[in-house]
């Protein structure tokens, strides 16, 4: 087989899968309540952050502390969104609607397929990074002067990290392939732990020692790192500070490479242990 | 079978599950689904693979869809290894599982299909003027635009009956694909299944069923298959004249009566079964000539029942499955009040 069919049906399984995922992601309602959703979402998700920060932390807008959590937060919307959209999609179309069998049964790349799923999810979470930001600028008043930021370091930091995310999506749904209804709580579980140790609200200076090595182990640290850099021109993180920008992109590129390998081969790994334990129309749950 | 084109070929296909300790329960922890299956089916045939619930036949389905990893033997679907090469095994194929209400729900009922179109690479316009001509066939043109979580049942298992036969596959899968649907649709199904391998002589189904009268009805050939063997393949009418030497009865005694220890005693019955229905229990016979059934009828009227029709009829593939399994195709349904089957 050619390469040129290869590229064509991952091309074809990622546009359809695109198409799908929003599909259903968008359908569920009707276009103002959907609009409507997608404005009120991210605004109640930054007002519930500057309440906590205001009454837990009793800390002040006007603290260099809280550009910091409010620009990772914002952010951190993506990580949930493309982690969960694609390893989701697994249970989703195995056990809701009893599709993945015939799927696998398909001349389709699954691995685009479920990018593709995932795109949906990003798009979403776009809109909500940037009412949020938007939020943040013109209403709590963050000093996020256009001029300022760095658009080479965000828009290439962005796609890097957007990768090491989908990648990271691929290696949960390798493990929801062979996992019942844990998923949830595995997804959960990962988006929970890079919330804690990849200094989203709280720096990495702030974590035991132990843990912090872990946070730095992470692609979702330097993504966010390099995220602040250029939006915020610092990224906040003491135990980061030693780092160039330009090493702090090359760690997020080559621990994005190094979890791409991983996930890719995880996934087929679990596709192979799938096929022979015949888990791919397994219904557990619905 | 050398110079012939086969589009489905398994040798000694064999699977076995591993249960659970704990859902093992006394019994063994491995479950042999497919035991050393060997089928050949040949491009242009609609091959049936006919046995009860549990027989083996999703099993075998699995395997040739590239669906579930075989234990060992070897399958080729359009000449491609499953094992080998699955990818291109699902350039050439199409699956249909009946008694599925899968789908998207929040898509209509053409988005669904017109989704699918996309994976194989069908033109748009091709792929909707396709999907219209299938809705006729299953009734459901009037539903194209309406999302599926509205649809019953029946209606999405129709669309994804559709759904099989819009690429036009190679080689075509249907598992049970009439299962659970009214009469009238099932014979709308049946009937467009044969059209469209008539119509598609390149083409080559493999359906698998344990409704009798559908593999006699539809297929080229049957396999019988039970417990994972391939008990039997030929064409139906060569599987019933299989059974020319014998003759069939079929009895109804009044009552709910266990009969199975009185016809086990009585000579010259090859194999039988009893069912209790509506009131009365109903009885096939199979003898070895017709003889045999005046001790049966003795013993029958011994035991204190009253015989209400005695129907002498031509073999059936449930006679011949009877023959050669000792138990009815629908035995093991669970929906019944079947009596055990037994064997002599």
């Amino acid at each position: 087989m050619t390469a040129r069919v290869r590229g064509g049906e991952s091309w074809r399984s990622l546009r359809v899968g695109a198409w799908l995922g929003w599909q259903i992601e968008s359908n569920w309602t009707d276009l103002f309540l959907f609009a409507v959703y997608s404005v009120v979402k991210p605004v109640a998700g930054a007002l519930i952050l500057v309440f906590m920060y205001l009454v837990v932390a009793r800390g002040g807008l006007e603290n260099p502390l809280f550009p910091y959590i409010f620009v990772g937060n914002a952010f951190y919307i993506y990580v949930g969104a493309v982690l969960m959209g694609i390893s989701w999609v697994v249970i989703d179309d195995r056990e809701h609607y009893g599709m993945l069998k015939y799927m696998y049964a398909a001349p389709l790349n699954i691995y685009t397929y479920l990018i593709g799923r995932g795109v949906a999810q990003t798009a979403i979470a776009t809109v909500a990074t940037t009412i949020t930001l938007l939020f943040g600028v013109g209403v709590l008043g963050i000093h996020i002067p256009p001029g300022r930021v760095d658009w080479g370091l965000l828009a290439g930091t962005f796609v890097l990290g957007l990768a090491a995310l989908a990648f990271l999506g691929l290696l949960l749904g390798g493990a929801t392939l062979l996992t019942a209804r844990h998923n949830y709580f595995i997804g959960q579980g990962v988006a929970g732990a890079l919330y804690l140790l990849s200094g989203v609200v709280f720096p990495l200076d702030v974590l035991p020692r132990g843990l912090q090595w872990v946070g730095k182990g992470l692609p979702v640290t330097y993504w966010l790192e390099a995220l602040r850099r250029a939006v915020l021109g610092d990224g906040g993180n003491e135990a980061l500070r030693s780092l160039s920008t330009g090493t702090v992109v090359l760690v997020l590129a080559l621990s994005t490479g190094v979890l791409a390998v991983a996930s890719i081969v995880f996934f087929r790994w679990a596709e192979r242990v799938a096929h022979r334990r015949g888990l791919l129309d397994m219904q557990t749950m619905h | 079978m050398a110079g012939r084109e086969f589009s489905v070929e398994t040798q000694d296909l064999t699977r076995v599950f591993r249960v659970k300790r704990r859902e093992a329960r006394g019994q063994g922890r491995e479950v042999v689904a497919l035991d050393r299956a060997t089928l050949a089916v040949e491009r242009g045939e609609l091959f049936g693979v006919l046995g009860p619930n549990g027989a083996g036949k999703t099993t075998l389905i699995k395997i040739l869809a590239t669906l579930l990893s075989p234990t060992t033997g070897t399958a080729r679907v359009a000449g491609v290894d499953v094992v080998e090469n699955p990818w291109e095994v699902r350039r050439h194929i199409g699956m249909v599982s009946g008694g599925e209400s899968s789908g998207y729900g929040l898509l209509t009922v053409e988005e669904n299909l017109w989704m699918f179109s996309q994976f194989y690479g069908m033109r748009s316009a091709d792929a909707r003027e396709r999907i219209r001509e299938l809705l006729e066939v299953v009734g459901l043109a009037d539903r194209a635009k309406t999302k599926i979580y509205h649809l019953s049942t029946g209606m999405r298992q129709k669309m994804n009956f559709a759904r099989g036969f819009l690429t036009d596959p190679e080689v075509l899968f249907l598992d049970e694909p009439t299962i659970g649907l009214d009469v009238q649709t099932a014979r709308t199904l049946r009937s467009y299944i044969r059209e469209w391998i008539d119509e598609h002589p390149e083409r080559t189904i493999l359906l698998t069923t344990h409704y009798m009268y559908e593999a006699d009805e539809l297929c080229d050939r049957v396999a019988i298959i039970d417990r994972g063997k391939v008990l039997a393949c030929d064409s139906p009418a060569a599987l019933k004249r299989g059974l020319q030497g014998e003759v069939v009865f079929r009895l109804k005694v009044d009552g709910d009566r266990d009969l199975g220890p009185l016809l086990d005693g009585a000579g010259g019955i090859e194999r039988f079964t009893h069912a209790a229905r509506d009131g009365h229990t109903e009885i096939d016979l199979i003898l070895g000539d017709e003889n045999a059934l005046v001790p049966v009828l003795s013993a029958i009227q011994g035991a204190g029942a009253r015989l209400l029709s005695l129907e002498k009829r031509e073999p059936t593939l449930e006679d011949v499955f009877l023959r050669l399994v000792g138990r009815s195709l629908t035995a093991e349904d669970g929906g019944g009040d079947e009596l055990p089957r037994l064997r002599r």
